[in-house]
């Protein structure tokens, strides 16, 4: 390929390239490129100025600044290099400005939730529970200064076993259920009618998926049966299909050789499975756990329903109601502990907000670190 | 086949193994069925009592169309102002991480937008709660004073800021994510040909993206635009968290509007008898709303599937 397009004016002979000419016909007609740095500096001064004028703050400035800065550099550019290329610099800038946009909550999200719950983290609220703590606790740390007191030790614990739970039940329901789509089930209509429901099952509402774990076992165990194994139910109907859809597309890159290598060694099909593709794909079928697990640890709506909510350390997730790391920072918004003295509570719920945060990120991390440490060689 | 000691043995021990094995594979994917199906089946039996029972009992006393029929628009009201951020923004994000960005920070970036929908929606309320809803105030008044002779900018604009136009913005946060992240994929699968063959004929980088992107990869943007809807229609923490409820109104910025979702959310703790099966009718409307939008959205993908990425 490279011997055949290189350079004619090298081939033909030894003579050097001249040097570009400065400003040759090709680059006539176009923006020199301070030209729009200089257009942004100029938005910039006359959007403060036009902010000024409506009473200066930060969103105003930012907004004038870019409205100024699109339509002088789209005219500017339209003029100077003709209509074509003015509608390509508008739509450059707008979706750069897009990009842009979307930062701004994920930086805010961020930001808020480190500013407003790192005062809160410490050993206290790790380690105890809300057992106790009440609105007159509450009242009287912010009278006194003393501090905050109560923790989500029971919400951590309520977390981690509500989902251990919800784990155990759907990765071998979603393994097993992709390893029929992909070595059992190919071209039946019975596969087919389950890829296209797990798919719909993907779109579940988490609501729904609440109200129908309490509605079942409202029918077999009474009408305000709330514990811990109900919301692990909920939760696993919405963390199968994630796990099925990660498997099936791991399986699907196991290279067909490896199959009937075994085949030809004449190892049954359930052994192949077993030992061959499912191992080879396993870093994949781990990280895709590992995200369907980060998805569902900070669903709230289907916990509210089916656990309800306690203020004490709950280990059994048979009995009794429990609570979760998502619906402790409801309720700690919603309903204060103390309704005339909210920072405490709304201290509890930022620093598990943080708490929740930062085991959501792991797991990704641990995710993509499995993934790309234990990457499988594809087939082609 | 031929039955020497040998065959027989690995036989008899190996169908044994592989019937399980495949039986225990066929019996969890014919139970994700049923399940689904359960969802249905379950929900429709604990909501009856409401459908049968008498109108003046059900809340608000003029029987359950009228109950939910506000909840329904309000639902719709919230996923539409969170698609029409959302869209545009998604797709702005999608084409600047396909098409504009440099290659090497494109894959970090998709990795930061993905980072947006990573994060639990309870935190995403909380937020909205705090922070967006009293930033968002003044705006509010400023459109009550320009606006506000369109019926949906109609003052006086609430104070606390937590009306169904914080809503609206906090869930086009959450599904942001789930657009752009689709319509990347479809994106990067445009033929490079065509691409190529759009600027070799002096198309600008925009008239490439009009003439060769966007119409391979519509039916993809179609889906993940109602994929994006199937979620917001079903976001419940978001909505409970943020909006400050009460009955339907046209204006957005005052306080009033209610959803499916987070209806239930906000009562089906202390809910019992006739209340609960009509949280949970309400639970069987939004299930079939968002099964409808999703069933669309999965057949457009399934239709266009040798083109898109989504799968």
């Amino acid at each position: 390929m490279s011997a055949t397009t290189t350079n004619p004016r090298h081939s033909t002979g030894g003579t050097p390239v001249p040097p570009a000419r400065k400003r040759n016909s090709l680059a006539k007609g176009k923006l020199p490129k301070w030209a729009i740095w200089a257009v942004a500096a100029g938005a910039i001064i006359i959007g403060a100025a036009a902010s000024t004028l409506t009473g200066f703050n930060i969103a105003a400035f930012a907004i004038y600044s870019a409205i100024i800065f699109l339509v002088a550099a789209t005219i500017i550019t339209t003029v100077v290099e003709g209509k074509r290329r003015g509608t390509n610099a508008m739509w450059t800038y707008l979706i750069y400005a897009c990009f842009i946009v979307a930062l701004i909550p994920l930086a805010s999200v961020l930001y808020t939730v480190l500013e407003k719950g790192l005062p809160g983290i410490n050993s206290h609220f790790l380690f105890s529970s809300m057992n106790g703590v009440t609105g007159a606790v509450d009242n009287q740390s912010v009278n006194d200064g003393a501090p905050v007191v109560g923790g989500a030790y029971h919400a951590v614990m309520g977390t981690l076993l509500i989902t251990l739970w919800a784990t155990l039940i759907s990765v071998p329901v979603g393994m097993l259920t992709a390893v029929y789509l992909v070595e059992y089930g190919q071209g039946k209509t019975l596969s087919k009618a389950i890829t296209f429901f797990v798919d719909v099952m993907t779109g579940i509402p988490s609501i729904v998926a609440g109200l129908f774990a309490a509605a079942f076992f409202g029918m077999i165990l009474g009408p305000s049966a709330r514990m811990g194994i109900v919301a692990a139910v909920a939760l696993s109907v919405l963390m199968i299909p994630t796990v099925v859809r990660s498997t099936e597309e791991m399986l699907k890159i196991v290279p067909n050789e490896l199959r009937e290598a075994s085949y030809a060694l004449g190892v049954r099909r359930w052994r192949t499975i077993l030992k061959v593709v499912v191992p080879t794909a396993i870093s994949g079928i781990a990280s895709g756990v590992t995200l369907a697990i980060a998805r569902v640890i900070g669903e709230t709506a289907p916990i509210l329903v089916t656990a309800g909510i306690a203020s004490q350390i709950n280990m059994n997730v048979f009995a009794n109601w429990m609570s979760t790391l998502p619906t402790f920072i409801y309720y700690q918004i919603m309903n204060p502990t103390s309704p005339t003295n909210v920072d405490p509570s709304v201290q509890r719920a930022w620093a598990a907000a943080l708490l929740l945060i930062l085991m959501v990120m792991a797991l990704n991390l641990i995710a993509r670190l499995v993934a790309s440490i234990f990457a499988p060689k594809k087939g082609r | 086949m031929t039955t020497n000691a040998l065959t027989s043995k690995s036989s008899t021990s190996g169908r044994m193994g592989d019937k399980i094995f495949s039986g225990a594979a066929l019996a969890a994917g014919i139970l994700i069925l049923v399940t689904l199906f359960a969802v249905a089946v379950f929900l429709l039996i604990q909501a009856l009592p409401t459908f049968f029972a008498d109108p003046a009992e059900v809340s608000g006393g003029q029987g359950f169309f009228t109950y939910i029929w506000p909840i329904v628009v309000g639902t719709v009201i919230a996923a539409a102002i969170a698609l029409l951020i959302a869209t545009p923004v998604g797709l702005g994000v999608a084409l600047f991480i396909s098409h504009f960005a440099p290659r090497k920070v494109a894959g970090p970036l998709g990795y930061v937008i993905d980072l947006l929908a990573a994060i639990p929606s309870v935190i995403y309320g909380a937020w909205g709660y705090m922070v967006l809803a009293p930033t968002l105030v003044p705006g509010f008044e400023w459109l009550s004073k320009n606006l506000g002779f369109i019926p949906l900018f109609e003052g006086p604009a609430s104070q606390t800021g937590k009306t169904m136009l914080t809503a609206g913005i906090v869930l086009a946060v959450m599904v942001l994510p789930i657009i752009t992240s689709l319509s990347r994929e479809i994106f990067l699968q445009t033929p490079k040909l065509h691409e190529e063959a759009a600027l070799a004929l002096g198309a600008t980088r925009w008239e490439m993206i009009k003439t060769a992107v966007i119409p391979f990869a519509r039916p993809g943007i179609i889906s993940a635009v109602m994929l994006g809807l199937g979620r917001a229609l079903g976001e419940t923490m978001a909505v409970a968290l943020v909006l400050s409820t009460g009955n339907l109104i046209p204006s957005l910025i005052k306080t009033g509007n209610q959803t499916i979702a987070a209806e239930i959310a906000l009562n089906f703790p202390e809910a019992f008898g006739l209340r609960l099966s009509e949280l949970i009718a309400a639970g069987l409307v939004l299930f079939l709303i968002t099964l409808l939008v999703n069933i669309i959205a999965r057949g457009i993908i399934s239709r266009h599937k040798e083109f898109s990425g989504a799968n």
